[in-house]
Formats: C-alpha cells, sequence, structure tokens
C-alpha cells in the first residue's frame, strides 16, 4: 500500500474561515459522516477496518480518508505497514461554535420580529377596516 | 459553504415583515439573541448603502454588527455583508440573506447567514448536513480524545 503524509495539520496554520469551509464541505459526505461515526465509536482504526462496512473500493475510502485528513478531522499515522486512523474533535467544535452563536442570535430576535410585524400588520388594517 | 439557515412564518404581508427587517425603526424592535435594547440602529436599505447596530444583552454586553447592502429587492430579498465591531463574536465577514415569500398566513422569512466566500462553492455544497451536524455534535460531545 502506498501512503501519503499527512500534511502538519492544516488547522493549526490556514485561517479560520478556511478551517470552518474545509470541515463542513468534509461533512457533507455521508461516506465521510460513517467513517467519523466509525472513529467515534472505536478511538482509533486501521484503513481496512474502517473500509469494512463500505460497499465502496479500498481506493475510494482513502480519498475520503484524504478529505478527513486536510480538514483536520483525523489524523493517520503509519507503523510498519498498518496506518492508524484517530478522529480530531477541535474542527467540530470550531463549526459547531459558529452555527450555534449565529443561531442564538437569529432565532432569539425572530419572535420578537414577527411580534413587532404582526401588530403592524394588525395596526394597518384597523385604519382600513 | 457554512451557513446556517432559519424559517419561519409571521402573520404580516411581506411588505411589513421588510420593512421591520431594513428600517432603523424596524431593527430597533427586534434585533439581538436576547429582550436587551437596541441602542443605536442606523440602515440605508438600498444596494451599496450600509446599516449599523449596536445593541446590548441581557448580560451587559454590548455588541456592534455592521455591513453593507448587496442587494435589495423589496419586499422579497435582502443581502447584507456583516461584520462585529472588535471581531470578538467572529472575526470574519460574514453574510445574511433574508428572503420573504407570501404565504396564505402571511410571510414565510428565510434567514441565511454564511461566511462570505464564493457563491459557486456555497451553493453546491449546501446541503443537507445540518441534521447530521446535530448528531455529530451529540456523539462528539464527550471529552476531547486527540
Amino acid at each position: 500500500m502506498t501512503t501519503r503524509h499527512d500534511p502538519p495539520i492544516l488547522s493549526d496554520v490556514v485561517n479560520y474561515q478556511q478551517r470552518l469551509d474545509r470541515t463542513f464541505a468534509a461533512l457533507v459526505d455521508p461516506t465521510r459522516r460513517a467513517i467519523l461515526a466509525q472513529l467515534e465509536r472505536k478511538n482509533s482504526a486501521s484503513v481496512g477496518e474502517l473500509a469494512e462496512p463500505f460497499a465502496i473500493k479500498l481506493p475510494a475510502v482513502m480519498k475520503h480518508l484524504d478529505v478527513l485528513a486536510e480538514a483536520g478531522l483525523i489524523t493517520r499515522t503509519k507503523s510498519g505497514r498498518t496506518v492508524t486512523v484517530r478522529l480530531r474533535h477541535q474542527p467540530i467544535r470550531e463549526a459547531m461554535a459558529w452555527l450555534s452563536h449565529y443561531e442564538r442570535f437569529w432565532s432569539g430576535g425572530l419572535d420578537r420580529l414577527a411580534a413587532s410585524a404582526e401588530l403592524k400588520e394588525a395596526e394597518s388594517r384597523s385604519k382600513v377596516g | 459553504m457554512t451557513s446556517l439557515t432559519l424559517v419561519r412564518r409571521i402573520k404580516a404581508r411581506p411588505s411589513i415583515v421588510f420593512d421591520a427587517v431594513t428600517t432603523a425603526e424596524g431593527i430597533a424592535r427586534w434585533w439581538g439573541p436576547d429582550a436587551g435594547p437596541v441602542l443605536i440602529a442606523e440602515a440605508d436599505p438600498r444596494k451599496g448603502g450600509r446599516y449599523r447596530v449596536r445593541f446590548r444583552m441581557l448580560d451587559g454586553t454590548e455588541h456592534e454588527c455592521s455591513g453593507e447592502y448587496l442587494d435589495v429587492v423589496r419586499p422579497e430579498r435582502v443581502v447584507m455583508s456583516w461584520r462585529w465591531k472588535g471581531g470578538q463574536e467572529d472575526p470574519n465577514e460574514s453574510r445574511v440573506e433574508i428572503a420573504l415569500g407570501p404565504v396564505p398566513e402571511g410571510t414565510e422569512i428565510t434567514f441565511t447567514h454564511s461566511l462570505l466566500n464564493d457563491d459557486e462553492t456555497r451553493r453546491t455544497h449546501e446541503e443537507g448536513w445540518t441534521g447530521s451536524l446535530d448528531k455529530l455534535e451529540a456523539r462528539f460531545a464527550g471529552g476531547e480524545a486527540v
């Protein structure tokens, strides 16, 4: 098996926005999410173990692992002929923090926006009527 | 491609909701994550115009965001850039698109808050991860393993 070295953990060098984009792009794919879910259960796994549940070929799994590694979601370490894959939690935390920040912001305001617009609507109707 | 979308129905016609979202007077009534007051609301809702909103939260902290109107189509759509003063909340410029559509009971309003980046990329990737993310987050809510 040919192995490639993972780049230095990109999430530590590229900026925050690029990190977020990579995380979300990596998570769009269901196979990649399934790989992450497997890793979450097992903590670490070999590439062969990760590929087992999928109908796709090993090279395809390797490609998915490349994307996950580039997003900083996993690390790969080689020992002899075995590549061990582990999960990194930090990128998902960062993505979730971004989402929850703005979700709180908008959902907090929406009730008041609705109340205010509905009051205006009622006022304008009573003027017409 | 990083984005958050919220949808809500409001019992008021689109033009009324649009004004609540785009005029200084309207913004002052609802902007912000909690019931703390809006301290400054300025808005010039036309393409190239700017807005600025400063609000205080119930915990006493003050926050200010501002940006440019990138597109304004009354009463259907407004797109604006978004930046926090000081940048502590989020150091990057982001983008807010608010779409309004008529529905029998009034207006359906869709807020999409996204990181500013290439629109094409954003559209092609903007699918179905939010629900999965919830699940992932629940799974990853435990301690840092690495």
